[in-house]
């Protein structure tokens, strides 16, 4: 619990620093590590090499919904005391807390923040270009929007046993039906859904 | 030697950690962390998402197939029925809609800056994922036990050598991207 504050303080650290240098001009020499965007071929080899270690060095494929889940055990055991979240099911028997996913997740973050920072596209944005030239500059829709498709973001993720990370990526490339039948559904529920958003 | 290192807990959270860095950074990178770029993947205009976990996929499944072949590396298989992969992967898509991020994108959006992944999916995600902890028993004696399909994979389904699978999934994707670009995507 103690390492778990300390990480999100540092955490929150980490995102208030670029904002200091988002407005920075980027330096003259132009250089792969300051381009903002690089070939999605590239990156996704890259993150294909990331699985590797993963597999390898971990024992484990990439992932990232089921740190959330790890996450809302711990708000609960801080809230609502141990005993209740440690005999639920769905725990192990250590209960929830930071593990290998969790901290793969906390990098994640961190990662973007310095491929951001290092490109000068940091910038603190609360509403999509693309959502306000089509709903308009007001704040709450598009928050409620947000949280709505995050609570269903975790609860589908949990009932399917994994994201477009754990299924889509490590459940694929190991050729698991039932990762792919997921892949499938995610998109299938993402294609309907953003035409009826965006006729 | 690879099993002391799986069971060194400090050493595993350092190593999740970094290579958490590089993946967050290729997403940065790859621009997938970006509603735009997540929506217009949804609407079939933008193939970026398509191709960066197509490419993922393809590389990760190559170095897979050898590193198992050399008994470096086991499967980790997620179990798995239609009764609740499925539904569960339609409430997850419609979440992909409506929040424009999966779980791992929004991570790495809240890294270049995006406050509606903060104040609006994070707390959702967070509560989805409760609401499915509380209510799990339900769903493991229910939905879960409709047409079951376990952890079965592709090659063992079609009674095929692994890497004969592997590579039709590679052919596959080729083929898909070379179409892609052709066709100006």
């Amino acid at each position: 619990m103690a390492r778990a504050i300390i990480v999100t303080v540092l955490m929150v650290i980490g995102l208030a620093l670029p904002s200091a240098f988002a407005h920075a001009q980027p330096e003259a020499a132009a250089s792969v590590w300051s381009e903002a965007r690089w070939s999605p071929y590239v990156c996704g080899a890259g993150i294909g090499v990331v699985c590797w270690l993963a597999f390898l060095f971990s024992h484990s494929g990439i992932g990232a919904s089921g740190a959330f889940a790890q996450t809302a055990g711990m708000i609960e055991a801080a809230i609502r005391g141990r005993d209740r979240v440690w005999n639920r099911k769905f725990y192990s028997e250590t209960g929830p807390g930071v593990d290998w996913l969790w901290m793969l997740v906390a990098g994640v973050v961190v990662g973007s923040v310095a491929s951001s920072a290092m490109s000068g596209s940091f910038a603190w944005v609360l509403i999509p270009e693309m959502w306000e030239s089509a709903f308009g500059p007001s704040v709450l829709p598009r928050i409620a929007t947000a949280f709505a498709g995050g609570m269903l973001l975790g609860f589908g993720a949990r009932m399917a046993g994994g994201c477009t990370s754990g299924h889509g990526i490590s459940g694929a490339l190991q050729l698991v039906v039932s990762s792919w039948v997921a892949a499938a559904c995610f998109f299938i529920g993402g294609v309907v859904t953003a035409h009826l958003i965006y006729p | 030697m690879l099993q002391a290192i799986w069971n060194n807990r400090p050493l595993q959270l350092a190593l999740g950690f970094l290579m958490g860095i590089s993946f967050g950074f290729f997403l940065n990178r790859a621009g997938v962390d970006r509603y735009e770029v997540i929506l217009g993947q949804l609407l079939l205009t933008d193939f970026t998402v398509l191709k960066v976990m197509g490419s993922a996929v393809v590389v990760g499944m190559a170095g897979f197939i050898v590193m198992h072949r050399l008994g470096w590396v086991e499967y980790q298989k997620t179990h798995g029925s239609l009764g609740a992969t499925v539904p569960g992967g339609l409430l997850f898509g419609v979440g992909f809609g409506l929040l424009g991020y999966c779980p791992g994108t929004m991570a790495a959006a809240l890294g270049h800056g995006a406050l509606d992944a903060l104040v609006g999916g994070v707390p959702g995600i967070l509560l989805g994922s409760w609401l499915y902890v509380i209510s799990q028993p339900v769903w493991k004696r229910t939905v879960e036990h409709i047409l079951p399909f376990g952890d079965v994979t592709f090659d063992e389904l079609f009674g095929v050598a692994r890497w004969k699978a592997a590579l039709g999934c590679v052919v596959l994707f080729a083929a898909l991207f070379g179409a892609l670009e052709l066709a100006g995507y």
